[in-house]
């Protein structure tokens, strides 16, 4: 959906949540071709993603990715790259073929995002902290150039325990650009373990709200509460923060809140279990999976629980 | 990456001898406290924290504050040895590397994981071709890049009985043996792994175990070459490099880093200032490499044993040449 405003008509949201299936499928797909990568949480942002590039929101072109009045997408959790190319190659900006060159030699899909290598890519990320700051001075240099650019930041939520995050917080609640989106993927792990054990972050809303942002709670599965929040964040006329909960390593049972998929790619004997678990179901049982919001949120706490016992897995890196 | 490193044998990852050192210097010294930032199971600091969860912090995804908190704990009379990859301790943590360590002279041992190329397909915001130099910059900092498993043990071990601030690159990828156990170390001491007259080649890390064998490649040129493994790059081992330019007059320095302000720069500038001969470096030129196949970036970026001979003849025929004018 290039160069338009918001369309009138509203997102259909079943053919989102078959969107995100596909993607998952590529990210699956790429991770295992690829033989390392980070399943847990490209899988946690899909339907972010898949909002933000087909649901409407995201003004873009891919035929002219630099088109100036673009809006921008930053992916400050820059290993969860596989959920951009895979919506970026769906969306047109270069062949879905080339998603099997992820993280090979001389392959424009960098193993992190790298700003200059494959279009459609705003800003080179991977150390994790910076792509706040940086979302905070395109949103900034929009309004000095009259532009009403809108700019999108996906933070990880082990992420939002760099200082770097909330320097760019407080400088936004400052500044107050109402071009400003962060996304906050909440799926309770990091690398070493849950979140909630190594350093919390609650209470997380409360944080963005004493730097002047307005924050909004949503089931970042539930694609209809996606679409509902980023459409509300982009009227917001203030810098927004949606806390979207999710499950590292969504759509993909054997890897739903085990922490060892935060770096290990699917062997050869898991990509075929994980692509059966991602065909085309019966519509009806979708929504209704998609729609168990709540059963989302208590696999999540189970699955804190869980990893408190075992001390997790750990990644493969 | 074996077919790298022919007719070598491999041996653990360098971080994963460094976990276990720790681990086992912990059992007898209860000063000893180990911070992490949400890598210990990559560092391998989790072997050490499985072992004395009491001594060991996971302070989450904050450098700077990693290296602050190990600042208050030295001055505190406790002995931190912080990780996290080196692209993110040293270069996230500079300032405070700068203003709670090297500045106040604090005993805190700091080690970048991960180092260099090999680590592979992350890329290059994981890669860490920078640290070397940014340690050395460092006043005081000690600064050692290990060869293997055997000799990661001993500077293990050194780096606790060296009281001031240490730096140690480990790596990811299983490394080539070039010791059959712990062998003798000393900072500022450098290893003479095999004797020659016709030139040195200086290294360290991976890059040893490729000196060793462009070296058995030369010898069946005729070409004799004195190898150095030069872990400690800081403080340098000025009597081995002044030897090497006196007994062999060439050197080739090889490491895998960029080249400016790593190994090679500072052998350069103690051979400029003792005994000036003609010299060539392997490493990396002024770039960050990509995403890859360790293996493969090795080769991409001319970080093999390959590159170390070519640059030895290259350095012989320019001293022949100079002798011949
Ligand atoms: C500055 C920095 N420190 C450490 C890392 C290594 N690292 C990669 S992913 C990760 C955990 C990220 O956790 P989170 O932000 O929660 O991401 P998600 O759960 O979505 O994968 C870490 C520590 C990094 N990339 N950057
Ligand atoms: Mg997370």
């Amino acid at each position: 959906m290039a160069r338009s405003a918001v369309p009138a008509a509203a997102p259909d949201v079943a053919a989102l949540r078959d969107r995100a299936r596909i993607i998952r499928r590529h990210i699956v797909e790429m991770l295992h071709e690829a033989a390392s990568g980070h399943p847990g949480g490209s899988l946690s942002a899909v339907e972010v993603v898949t909002a933000l590039y087909f649901g409407g929101i995201l003004r873009h072109d891919p035929e002219n990715p630099e088109w100036p009045e673009r809006d921008r997408f930053v992916l400050s959790k820059g290993h969860g790259v596989p959920v951009q190319y895979a919506a970026l190659a769906m969306a047109g900006y270069f062949p879905v073929d080339e998603l099997r060159t992820l993280r090979k030699i001389d392959s424009r899909l960098q193993g992190h995002p790298v700003l200059g290598t494959a279009p459609g890519i705003e800003a080179s990320t991977g150390s994790l902290g910076q792509g706040l700051s940086i979302g905070l001075g395109m949103a900034l240099a929009a309004r000095l150039d009259d532009m009403d650019s809108r700019v999108f930041v996906l933070l990880g939520d082990g992420e939002c325990q760099e200082g770097q995050v909330w320097e760019a917080a407080m400088a936004a609640g400052h500044h107050r650009p109402a071009n400003l989106i962060a996304i906050v993927d909440y799926n309770k792990f990091q690398l070493d373990g849950a979140i909630e054990d190594i350093i919390g972050l609650e209470p997380l809303a409360a944080k963005w709200e004493s730097m002047g942002w307005k924050t909004r709670e949503i089931d970042g599965h539930d694609m209809q509460q996606v679409v509902d929040a980023l459409e509300w964040s982009t009227q917001a006329g203030e810098p927004v923060c949606i806390i979207a909960h999710t499950v590292k390593g969504k759509g993909v049972s054997f890897m739903e809140g085990d922490n060892a998929y935060h770096g290990v790619a699917p062997s050869n004997e898991e990509l075929p279990r994980a692509l059966s678990e991602l065909e085309r179901g019966d519509p009806e049982e979708e929504n209704a999976r998609a729609l168990g919001s709540a059963d989302v949120l208590d696999r999540a706490e189970a699955s804190i629980d869980a990893s408190a016992e075992s001390n997790g897995k750990g990644g493969g890196r | 990456m074996n077919h790298l490193y022919p007719g070598r044998t491999f041996g653990k990852a360098t971080r994963d001898a460094y976990g276990e050192a720790l681990r086992d210097l912990g059992r007898d010294h209860e000063e000893i406290v180990v911070l992490d930032a949400d890598l210990a199971k990559s560092t391998k600091s989790a072997t050490f924290g499985e072992a004395f969860p009491d001594r060991f912090f996971n302070v989450g995804i904050q450098e700077a504050n990693l290296v602050g908190m190990a600042g208050g704990m030295a001055s505190s009379g406790k002995v931190p040895f912080i990780s996290s990859f080196a692209a993110f301790v040293i270069l996230k943590g500079f300032d405070q590397l700068r203003m709670a360590v090297s500045y106040p002279k604090l005993n805190v041992k700091v080690i970048g994981s991960h180092g260099g190329i090999s680590i592979g397909e992350d890329g290059a915001s994981q890669q860490s071709v920078e640290d070397v130099a940014l340690a050395c910059a460092l006043p005081d900092f000690v600064v050692c890049v290990p060869s293997d498993e055997h000799q990661m043990r001993a500077v293990v071990k050194a780096a606790f009985e060296h009281h001031g601030p240490v730096y140690i690159r480990s790596g990811r990828p299983k490394a080539p043996l070039v010791y059959d156990t712990t062998p003798e170390f000393a900072f500022g001491k450098a290893a003479t792994l095999r004797d020659g007259s016709d030139l040195t080649i200086i290294a360290n890390g991976l890059l040893v175990a490729a000196a060793l064998i462009a070296a058995e490649r030369l010898a069946e040129d005729g070409i004799e070459a004195r190898v150095v493994d030069m872990a400690c790059v800081k403080p340098l081992d000025e009597d081995a490099v002044r030897s090497a330019a006196e007994d062999t007059g060439a050197i080739v320095v090889a490491e895998e880093h960029l080249l400016h302000g790593g190994l090679g720069a500072r052998v350069a500038q103690a051979v400029a200032t003792s005994h000036p001969v003609p010299m060539e470096f392997v490493g990396l030129d002024d770039t960050y490499a990509e995403s890859g196949d360790p293996a493969g970036l090795m080769e991409k970026y001319g970080l093999t044993w390959k590159e170390v001979d070519a640059a030895a003849r290259r350095v012989l025929s320019r001293r022949t040449a100079g002798a011949a004018r």
